[in-house]
């Protein structure tokens, strides 16, 4: 992200100093300030309206102490933030939401990295380049559709099953458990990884594996010296993009856990869609866009970087 | 070397199996999936009859060609700002970009049921509208912004000097060169909002649905090969989608090394 400009708008009231906003290339007749505002305006405009407000009223709502329909007054409350002392399965809900957040993290680490180091180390020109795309292009496909494709697999007499009975008898279908939410999870979000660990590789020089094997440095000496520390950036701005939406997820919980799929995803959507308690959905939404905002916050440094990349 | 192609074929196994299977089961005659296979297009004959799935099938593309509209427009606008003008801000503007792609959907989906609760805007297609241009917008920036900067400024310049209008020189030189950037973003745009279904299922109202909703609805009611087969039609789409915008995003170097 280019970074010439300061963030914020200096001291200075308004109307002071805008000849400075100028840009080398905008227009001459319009003054650039205008132009510029003109230029973003709609754009700013429609996400404010369509996703700050909306977050800034959630913020407001998950302080009432009901819904406010009808004519009942509303009182504010710091009651819903207290959720997770009051409602102690709530605790264990989310831990469980922590867990499948790791694993799946995990286990789409360790596949992405090493099919990002397959990619980088034995694959070139067009070979790799439609390697890419075919790994690339089911996670622009919708997610719902992929993971409800897994139930096909998964469901007992399913697809697994088949594969199975050539060999053994009985089923192994495992739908409807923690391991199914997991694998779907993986199955959404390993793409993503393979990608950030190789944009991250593809930039280190052969030149220094070789000279590290030249020394006498074995496989598994270049693994853990370079590549993994030089791959570091990759590995951890995947594992952001993949820890964050899987802790916020529900439909893939619902649709793979069934009746042991409760996530503070599901929970959260419970809240809205049959309970009706929104003011409790909205804290522990906001709860959740903390944790979303500290992870975020932690690693910006490493993802500013990927981005640059 | 040959444990990576080894390796590299496993991921792709694991990456398409499922997705292969529920298309095999599209077109496999049994209604309870039983194996073995045995091949049928009746599901796909019973979807023409099946108003609910492609009511909701049209309204989702309907949704995706306005969201691509809508999106493609502001978002090229923006794009020419931040990437053309300097001025104070620039920075806290790019970084308000990506809220909508970071932050997760269940978040950002119940927080717009209530703001539009709370407003009046309500439920249903205008809604939805709303909602998916925002989730696009980041998206289109960053495709014209990555764009832009293939172009050459001192193109539009020279124009310029040469009795040019700062507005005709746009149009007439940094347009045309921009257009393949436009274009690839609108795709985009579109795949965004044909495969968006979180914010989607908590934005539509019993009368406007999606087609993601509908089908997400019907997995938890229970299913028929039906399902497969809008899925299949639903993940060739937006298959075809990104790959068409694959080349129409690439970065236009002439001779670029593979």
């Amino acid at each position: 992200m280019p970074n010439e400009a300061s963030p914020l708008p200096g001291p200075q009231s308004p109307g002071t100093g805008l000849h400075d906003l100028r840009g080398p290339h905008s227009p001459r007749k319009i003054p650039g300030w205008a132009a510029t505002t003109a230029l973003l305006l709609p754009a700013y405009a429609w996400l404010t309206l369509a996703v700050f407000l909306p977050l800034a009223t959630m913020f407001v709502f998950s302080f009432l102490n009901k819904t406010p329909m009808g004519q009942a007054p509303v009182e504010f409350t710091l009651r819903h933030y207290r959720a997770f002392i009051d409602q102690g399965y709530l605790v264990r809900i989310a831990w469980n939401t922590l867990v499948m957040g790791f694993w799946t993290t995990l286990i789409c680490a360790v596949l992405g990295f090493f099919a990002a180091l397959a990619l980088v180390r034995c694959t070139a020109g067009r070979q790799r380049e439609t390697l890419l795309v075919l790994i690339l292009l089911p996670f622009w496909t919708n997610g719902l559709v992929r993971v409800f494709s897994w139930t096909m697999v998964l469901r007992e007499n399913g697809f697994l099953d088949s594969l199975w009975h050539l060999v053994g008898d009985g089923s192994i279908s495992f739908l409807y458990s923690r391991p199914a939410i997991v694998l779907g999870l993986v199955h959404g979000y390993l793409p993503y990884m393979i990608l950030t660990c190789y944009i991250a590789l593809i930039t280190i020089d052969d030149a220094v594996i070789e000279a590290a094997q030249s020394l006498g440095a074995r496989w598994g000496t270049v693994l853990t010296r370079i590549l993994i520390p030089l791959a570091a950036p990759g590995l951890i701005s995947g594992a952001v993009l993949t820890f964050v939406p899987v802790i916020g997820s529900f439909m893939e919980p619902r649709i793979l856990g069934g009746k042991v799929g409760m996530t503070l995803g599901t929970v959260i959507e419970d809240q809205f869609t049959q309970a009706f308690n929104w003011p409790l959905g909205a804290s522990l939404s906001f709860t959740l866009l903390a944790v979303v905002l500290a992870i975020f916050a932690t690693f910006s440094g490493v993802l500013k970087r990927g981005a640059a990349a | 070397m040959r444990l990576g192609h080894i390796f590299l074929g496993a991921v792709l196994v694991f990456l398409y199996t499922p997705i292969l299977v529920l298309m095999a089961m599209g077109f496999n005659a049994s209604p309870l999936y039983q194996l073995p296979f045995q091949f049928s297009t009746r599901w796909y004959g019973d979807l023409m009859g099946n108003e609910g799935l492609l009511t909701a099938g049209f309204n989702s593309i309907v949704l995706g060609v306005i969201t691509a509209l809508v999106a493609t427009t502001l978002g090229t606008l923006a794009a020419l700002a931040l990437n053309r003008h300097s001025f104070r801000g620039r920075s806290l503007l790019q970084l308000l970009l990506l809220p909508p792609i970071a932050i997760p959907w269940l978040i950002t989906g119940t927080a717009m049921l209530i703001f539009f609760f709370w407003t009046g805007i309500g439920r249903g297609m205008h809604a939805l509208v709303i909602g998916h241009v925002a989730l696009a917008v980041p998206y289109v920036v960053l495709v014209v912004g990555t764009g832009l900067k293939t172009i050459r400024t001192d193109l539009e310049e020279a124009a310029m000097s040469l009795g040019s209008t700062p507005v005709h020189a746009f149009f007439a030189v940094t347009l045309p060169l921009l257009f393949p950037s436009i274009l690839g973003a609108a795709l985009f745009a579109f795949a965004v909002s044909l495969d968006q279904f979180v914010v989607s299922y908590f934005l539509s109202s019993p009368g406007y649905v999606t087609l993601p909703v509908q089908i997400y609805s019907a997995i938890r009611k229970g299913f028929t090969p039906e399902i497969n087969a809008i899925s299949t039609l639903l993940l060739l789409g937006s298959m075809s989608v990104i790959l068409i915008f694959a080349r129409f995003a690439r970065p236009q170097s002439p001779g670029a090394s593979k």
